[in-house]
């Protein structure tokens, strides 16, 4: 068992014929994944990576019957290419692309939360997700992953890595790991995360990866102290970070004094989750947990 | 991005939101001329800058006579306004808005601001205007009125209504305030701003709404499809780095301490601040290279880097994905020969091709010093500052 994606999960990729979409489906295909085509509008008929591009998403579902996506067309395109997959009937979105305008993202995810509650959308602006040995969806590099034990969900993409690596090295292991991305207006949250890892059998522990701006993780961490059962460890970036100024992620920045990194760790410290202080240490706080 | 308030009250004008008469003058000369266009015998002379708390800073000075226009303005000009919201050494000021003075009878707060948690336009209004929002909210938060805008909806009249009321308006204001906020949900909208508030909102002696104030923040992500907006930018406003930075699309952030540090992906590279800080150093910067980083890339981040002179000590933290330790480390190497820099550089790699790249580094025979994971090479950084 995984969450959200496993060996059987048919991906088709948009933006398939792009340089981006090229390299990652490539890298995607080498790790395993089940890509079953992709979609280039006004390429369809044609063959890429020897896989059937296609001119719509409807006609990709409809000859391949894949039921979930990564998007990498650029910014200007991605939120359209989000709704394209939503109502052609794809069940779980992973959009990489970077930059989206804001307001673009505001009405995707009222119009997703209003008509189409069913669908995952990960990201945007996120490296993907990952059931380590079954499905790559994204851009993480698959060889730092090891199948195993500890659900991993961050908004950061190479601080994601820094988990998995250390999970990796001290033999733990990943069930599935998430990247929900680092824009204000998202997809799957913290909390749609770990109600999934919280009911999965394979995730014996959950690492949970946050940082400044917004309050994604007091929320979460109001959800652990009432519906998790399973060990958390939780690590927040942005202790040094100054107010008002944005931290390269548009969804990083301290605004009207909320959003601090101390608020997150210290509403984390009090739903009884056990913190990585240092992100050396999530590895080793993570196999304390399960050890005991 | 920011605007400035001249800026952002064209833009008020264009859509019908009542604002004072006032002109944006660069030098005393032509302050006095704008004063002399608008007539009257008493001006406001407001300080342009990207900050708001202008007023408590001495930025916003009410002039009596035209010379006192020019003597203002002569003393306002060239000089750097330090207000609550700025570093300690303040933003330059290179131009002022001379405008009409008007009487106030009631000073109002009203913004419109994006609720992350929410994922909807928020309008936020107070009948305490004039001051900190923030500082309502923690005093008064019984004050303060918050209304969700529906993005697929647009504002509702009946929600126009419900804040008038709210804040005490008379028949003939809440009709004000309708057309109003329905002026500034179709800015927001049309020009992708991430806020626009405006503080105060007053009602003046003649019992009538106008936005004294105007702060604008656009979403940088939507630029390219307002080329009009992106000329309003204003390098001086910003850091002379994070301007550099800018144009090699580089996230850089200017911070207080010596150790600077390099590092892909913007988690990652918070997280190398926070280490490098506990391990009992101060970071310089905040820099993110970006996960489809470049030698050539590598090169500039150094160079911007090494132009602040504080910086004793650089640490390099690349976690390998996309981007090839390999790649990384020729652009190291290549930028530490090209800078001729002598500081100690210290470079954590893992990932992709991870051992390619240390060989790379062990055969330049630069002295570069390798650590094993983050939290070595924090502590090897503060260390080499340190000494």
């Amino acid at each position: 068992m995984s969450i959200l994606v496993d060996a059987d999960t048919k991906v088709i990729c948009q933006g398939f014929t792009g340089k981006q979409g090229t390299f990652h489906s490539e890298q995607c295909l080498a790790y395993g994944t089940k890509l079953v085509g992709g979609v280039t509008p006004g390429r369809g008929g044609q063959t890429h990576l020897e896989f059937p591009v296609f001119d719509t998403v409807r006609d990709a579902v409809f000859a391949t019957e894949a039921n979930a996506t990564m998007i990498y067309v650029p910014a200007a395109f991605a939120a359209d290419a989000i709704l394209e997959a939503a109502e052609a009937g794809i069940k779980i979105i992973a959009c990489i692309t970077e930059g989206i305008p804001v307001l673009d993202m505001l009405k995707v995810k009222t119009v997703l939360t209003d008509h189409y509650p069913q669908i995952y959308l990960i990201g945007p602006n996120c490296p993907g997700i990952i059931t380590p040995g079954a499905c790559k969806i994204g851009i993480m590099p698959g060889s730092i992953h090891q199948p195993g034990k500890v659900g991993i969900v961050s908004r950061s993409g190479t601080l994601t890595y820094e988990a998995v690596a250390q999970t990796t090295n001290n033999d733990l292991g990943q069930s599935t790991c998430i990247g929900i991305g680092g824009d204000p207006i998202h997809g799957m949250d913290f909390i749609d995360c770990l109600k999934l890892f919280e009911q999965d059998p394979q995730t014996e522990g959950i690492v949970m990866v946050g940082e400044i701006g917004g309050t994604d993780e007091e929320e979460a961490a109001n959800y652990i102290k009432s519906s998790v059962s399973k060990p958390v460890v939780a690590y927040i970036a942005g202790v040094t970070a100054p107010p008002g100024k944005r931290m390269g992620h548009a969804g990083a920045i301290i605004a009207g004094g909320k959003g601090t990194a101390q608020d997150k760790f210290a509403a984390l410290e009090a739903a009884g989750v056990t913190l990585a202080r240092n992100p050396t240490d999530i590895g080793a706080r993570i196999l304390e947990c399960l050890k005991s | 991005m920011n605007i400035h308030e001249y800026q952002a009250k064209q833009l008020f004008v264009n859509y019908n939101i009542p604002v004072p008469m006032g002109y944006a003058a660069w030098n005393a000369e032509e302050a006095k001329q704008q004063a002399q266009r608008l007539g009257g015998d008493a001006w406001m002379a407001k300080a342009q800058v990207h900050a708001g708390g202008r007023g408590k800073a001495g930025g916003v000075l009410m002039a009596k006579s035209l010379d006192e226009v020019m003597d203002i303005t002569h003393r306002l000009i060239g000089t750097q306004l330090v207000t609550h919201q700025t570093g300690a050494s303040g933003q330059p000021i290179h131009s002022v808005l001379i405008e009409k003075t008007t009487a106030i009878k009631k000073e109002l707060y009203l913004s419109l601001v994006i609720d992350r948690a929410l994922a909807r336009i928020t309008v936020i209004a107070s009948s305490a205007g004039g001051m900190d929002i923030e500082e309502v909210a923690a005093q008064t938060p019984e004050k303060i009125i918050r209304c969700r805008i529906n993005p697929l909806v647009g504002i509702g009249a009946y929600q126009c209504r419900e804040i008038a009321f709210v804040l005490g308006l008379d028949a003939n204001q809440r009709k004000q305030l309708t057309s109003l906020l329905f002026s500034l949900y179709r800015l927001f909208i049309d020009k992708d701003l991430s806020l626009v508030e405006i503080n105060p909102l007053i009602i003046t002696e003649q019992g009538n709404l106008l936005a004294l104030d105007a702060k604008i923040n656009l979403d940088d992500n939507a630029l390219y499809r307002h080329t009009d907006l992106s000329a309003l930018y204003d390098p001086t406003q910003e850091d002379e780095k994070e301007q550099k930075a800018r144009q090699f699309d580089l996230n850089y952030v200017t911070l207080d301490g010596n150790i600077a540090c390099m590092v892909n992906g913007a988690g990652l590279a918070m997280a190398t601040m926070d280490v490098i800080k506990m391990r009992g150093g101060e970071p310089a910067n905040f820099l993110d290279v970006g996960g489809g980083t470049t030698a050539e890339k590598v090169t500039e981040a150094f160079k911007i880097i090494l132009s602040d002179q504080k910086v004793q000590a650089i640490l390099v933290n690349i976690f390998g994905g996309i981007v090839r330790c390999d790649l990384i480390a020729e652009g190291v190497i290549h930028a530490i020969k090209e800078t001729g820099t002598q500081l100690p550089v210290v470079v954590r790699l893992e990932g992709t091709h991870v051992d390619k790249g240390k060989a790379l580094l062990k055969e330049s025979g630069l002295s570069v010093i390798p650590a094993d994971d983050l939290d070595d090479a924090a502590k090897k950084a503060v260390l080499a500052v340190k000494g």
